[in-house]
């Protein structure tokens, strides 16, 4: 019964999306101030549909957590035997599951649109609920028709088949789920966008309206890629973060749109302009996150490997994606010259550096864009190329420079026209910290060009994002401007992280006997033992090294190479010992024919800086969404309050006199 | 107002985006790496036997003659033990067969052509893939035709199924 | 952490084809040349040249066993005195394109330096024409 439930649950969702879809176009028709009879239906069908859609979920978590074999997905995924924890997680660790886990994000989030947005006019709102509507009946369309995930064995499975226990893994649960709801507010910003241009109304009021879903996906799509990153480095036993693998362009791209739409949204807000690059950046962004969702699980690209590839399925999305996003830039082609350009600013304004930087993080956009989709292209005339970090790092930079120059002294601007010469000694100071850090370390040593300006730049944006606050009394700067802040000066403590990184880390392979010792950085290490360890379902080789750190305290570290039985696969899980100025990284590797072993170590001064920023950004993305909600609240109050007062004396018969 | 054209150029680069998508969907994707070697001379090498019952194989045994089968493979390969068969009934053909062993054991590799039969003349041990990385391979099993001027006339990727070999015996009559 | 689901899916798709050998590897695979100007130089050549067995790997971040026979070809050839240039040539000689991450101008990969030049041009005529011509009407806005 629960995948019936479900499945019927799901049948209902996609035809109230019909009907939330049609009911919002005929929002469009309706005359100025007078309602269309049939489009009152739009916002209820949105509510509906979120708790319908909530509902097939819940009938699939439940079937994933009574382990209901006869559910081919359960069978296939998951297994009697697991922690219930894993049980239920692995509800959206596959295809079927993750995809219904996005639409009833999708839905829920256009329930609330739904249920709570009421500053945007009827037309506007129709419009938006029924881009949603169509959003979303195209991944019902998916589910129900091509990726049906209550679909019933003909004879139950005797024992689920989902025992792998390298995907139980408490990180690799909730990792996904959290992209995927960061693209879903993507796409509620991309739904209020379509429905701003239909109407014409891409105004302050829109801007204000779609900031908390821009917000919120950015956080989130921020925490996913710092949580990613993190996982790459300590899992894949080499000391790499970040490898512009196909896969992490997927989400490092949606999450550049998003930046940029951020700001822009901040501009349209704040002064009325930037009114058709905010469209272009809500439809970008969106793109972004379906173009990912499509190389993921298409498998169009090399590098792309596995996560329930399938060619069908990627055509799929592709339809998806050329109705969706082909429609959208047809609409944006034929709309956009129709909507006036907003307010006027001049170049020195912080209108002008928020362009700018727009700008320049579109360029990396399509640099990134550019170099995951080359293979691609070349492939298509049989040439296999392979496009890697010495292409994205130099090549991005050379946008990412300017574009943090511009970012430290852009906050320092007023809105609309200003002089340079009033933040004289801010630009002077930060250049000086640049070209002071620059020549510092450079006078220590030789490094290359990239990791160098990354140290300075980073010094230098470090101190600028805290200019803003200079001359302001700190208990009165609003809740969203320390967000601003935060994440700025995250951005710089995550560049210095990457530049250190870059610059400083040491490594040493060495072969090793039992009892011998080595030298990474200033820390001495000493082979103790090499052991056998075993687990629940794997034996291990684990070794005893102990550290210390000129000649200080020991500490032991175990890093084991693991063979798994179930299935087959090893893997090598290093150890990390983390202090405040940097990670020791040790792995240990194969035995040698006398005997000695290998050993992998890395010493990698202020490494973790890379993921604090990162949660420093998202930090900064969470205050910035309070404080906008809390103003918006006040707002509404206020105009409620208002409303009551004008609203008092009509009541009581007596039109407020006019005072001439 | 001026030229709206460029409010075009987005459609224009997502619609190339999409048909070109569209046509990699429906291409076989090919994970293989073809050598670059084709039509290049055999580099130099000379490799001791990979275990007591056949000779070691360099590049001087190669040519001369009749073109021959360079096969690189290994005994801990399993696509290895499939193509077996289909090396013994290339050799029944008369076609010579020269291996190269990849990071094998001398008692391995014997224990391999016992079980799985050996339609090798010589094979020689890389121990550390300089052979294999030097003419352009990246897995095992591997086949090249190479011609009596040593010349490396065709690659085969992966393991022989019974209908590549008319395949190969096509391209070794060419190499003739 | 999706790339790493996916490298554990791989590896189960790819296990059946590629069991592990189990000889010791090759000398220069796990170790360090004795010179740190030398080994300086190998490491960084060895960050661009791609793992052909992995995904989206270069061969100084992977444990495939070709991978480390690859490392031990750059670090003895370093040794013997080839230049980092030569060892790539030698090996885009032997395996296209494809085995190098940095990419050189070619028939295949020119608009990988063309467009984002081109881009430059945009990026300069988007800002001049949005921040540049403002500035001289910011007077006569509405």
């Amino acid at each position: 019964m629960i995948a019936e439930i479900g499945l019927a649950a799901l049948w209902l969702a996609a035809a109230l999306a019909v009907l939330q879809m049609v009911s919002g176009a005929l929002a469009l028709r309706s005359a100025e101030g007078e309602a269309n009879p049939l489009a009152i239906y739009a916002r209820p069908a949105a509510v509906m549909q979120a708790l319908l859609a909530g509902l097939a979920f819940a009938m699939l978590v439940w079937a994933f957590a009574v382990t209901d074999l006869s559910i081919k997905l359960v069978a296939a995924n998951s297994h009697s035997m697991k922690p219930m924890i894993y049980k239920l997680t692995g509800t959206w660790g596959n295809h079927e599951g993750s995809m219904l886990l996005w639409v009833g994000v999708l839905a829920l989030s256009g329930g609330l649109l739904a249920l709570f947005e009421r500053r945007l006019p009827e037309r506007t709102m129709g419009a938006t609920l029924a881009v949603q509507g169509f959003v979303a009946l195209g991944f019902y369309a998916f589910l129900l028709l091509s990726s049906n995930p209550f679909e019933r064995l003909p004879v139950p499975a005797i024992e689920g088949s989902g025992l792998n226990p390298l995907l139980q893994d408490i990180g690799l649960a909730f990792h996904p789920p959290t992209l995927y709801a960061g693209y879903v507010g993507l796409s509620v910003a991309f739904s209020l966008a379509m429905g701003a241009l239909l109407t014409r109304e891409v105004n302050p009021t829109f801007a204000r309206v779609m900031r908390p879903w821009v917000l919120g996906a950015w956080v989130l799509l921020t925490f996913g890629i710092t949580a990613g990153s993190y996982w790459a480095y300590y899992e894949l036993g080499w000391g790499g973060w970040w490898f512009w693998d196909p896969v992490e362009n997927a989400s490092l791209m949606p999450w550049l749109a998003a930046t940029a739409l951020l700001h822009s949204v901040a501009v349209l807000a704040a002064r009325d302009a930037l009114r058709t690059w905010t469209i272009m950046l809500g439809v970008l962004a969106f793109s972004m996150s379906m173009l990912g969702t499509f190389l993921v699980r298409s498998g169009v690209l090399t590098s792309v490997h596995a996560f329930a590839v399938d060619p069908e399925r990627g055509a799929f999305i592709l339809v998806l994606l050329g109705l969706y996003i082909g429609g959208a830039f047809t609409i944006f082609a034929l709309r956009a010259g129709a909507v006036a350009e907003g307010k006027r600013f001049s170049f020195s304004s912080r209108e002008g550096a928020l362009v700018f930087n727009n700008v320049m993080l579109s360029a990396i956009l399509a640099i990134v864009l550019l170099g995951t989709l080359y293979p691609l292209l070349t492939e298509a005339f049989d040439v296999r190329v392979s496009v890697g970090p010495p292409y994205f790092n130099p090549a991005s930079a050379m946008f990412a420079i300017p574009m943090f120059l511009v970012m430290a002294v852009g906050p320092l601007l007023r809105w609309k026209e200003d002089s340079p010469r009033r933040i004289r000694f801010e630009v002077l100071l930060l250049a000086a910290i640049l070209i002071g850090v620059i020549g510092l370390v450079s006078f220590f040593g030789q490094f290359a060009l990239l990791p160098l300006l990354g140290l300075g730049l980073a010094a230098a944006l470090g101190v600028a994002a805290f200019l803003p606050l200079r001359g302001r009394k700190l208990t009165r700067v609003p809740v969203a401007t320390w967000g601003m802040v935060l994440a700025h000066f995250g951005i710089a403590v995550s560049l210095f992280g990457m530049a250190s990184e870059g610059a400083f880390t040491q490594e040493r392979l060495a072969a090793v006997a039992p009892g011998g010792s080595d030298q990474v950085g200033d820390y001495t290490f000493t082979l103790q033992s090499v052991n056998p360890v075993a687990g629940p379902n794997w034996t291990a080789i684990e070794a005893r090294i102990a550290v210390s750190r000129d000649g200080g305290t020991q500490v032991i570290l175990t890093p084991q190479a693991r063979n798994f039985w179930s299935p087959a696969q090893s893997t090598s899980e290093s150890a990390l010992l983390t202090r405040w100025d940097g990670q020791l990284y040790a792995v240990i590797g194969n035995q040698a024919a006398d005997g000695r072993w290998q050993i992998r170590m890395w010493w990698k001064p202020f490494v973790t800086f890379i993921w604090y920023g990162g949660l420093l950004i998202a930090l900064g993305g969470v205050l910035s969404i309070i404080g906008r909600v809390r103003v918006d609240m006040k707002r509404r109050k206020a105009v409620s309050l208002g409303d009551e007062r004008r609203a008092d004396p009509e009541a009581l018969g007596t039109a407020p006199v006019p005072a001439e | 107002m001026r030229s709206r054209l460029f409010l075009w150029v987005p459609l224009a680069l997502f619609a190339f985006f999409a048909g070109l998508a569209g046509y990699m969907l429906t291409q076989d994707k090919t994970e293989f790496v073809e050598s670059a070697m084709i039509g290049q001379s055999l580099p130099d090498f000379a490799l001791k036997p990979a275990f007591d019952g056949l000779p070691g194989a360099a590049r001087s045994d190669l040519v001369g003659g009749q073109p021959r089968l360079l096969n690189i493979w290994a005994s801990w390969c399993l696509p290895c033990i499939a193509e077996a068969p289909q090396l013994e009934a290339l050799q029944a053909q008369g076609v010579e067969i020269v291996g190269i062993a990849i990071r094998d054991r001398p008692e391995d590799v014997a224990n391999f052509l016992a079980r799985h039969g050996n339609p090798y003349t010589r094979i020689g041990a890389d121990d550390i893939s300089e052979v294999q990385l030097a003419i352009g391979s990246s897995g095992v099993p591997e086949t090249f035709v190479i011609d009596a001027a040593g010349v490396i006339r065709y690659q085969h990727i992966g393991d022989i199924r019974e209908s590549d070999i008319p395949i190969l015996l096509a391209e070794l009559e060419k190499a003739r | 952490m999706i790339r790493v689901l996916l490298a554990f899916l791989a590896a189960l798709i790819a296990l059946p084809l590629s069991a592990q050998d189990t000889m010791p590897p090759a000398p220069y695979a796990y170790n360090q040349l004795d010179d740190p100007a030398l080994e300086a130089k190998a490491t960084a050549l060895m960050h661009t040249l791609r793992c052909l067995k992995c995904q989206s790997q270069s061969i100084a971040d992977s444990d495939a066993p070709m991978a480390g026979d690859m490392r031990h070809q750059v670090r003895s050839r370093i040794l013997a005195g080839e230049s980092p240039a030569q060892i790539r040539a030698w090996l885009v000689a032997r395996y296209g394109d494809y085995v190098s991450y940095t990419p050189t101008v070619s028939a295949s990969t020119w608009p990988l330096f063309a467009i984002p030049a081109l881009l430059i041009l945009i990026v300069a005529a988007v800002l001049l024409r949005r921040l540049g011509r403002r500035h001289a009407d910011a007077g006569d806005a509405s």
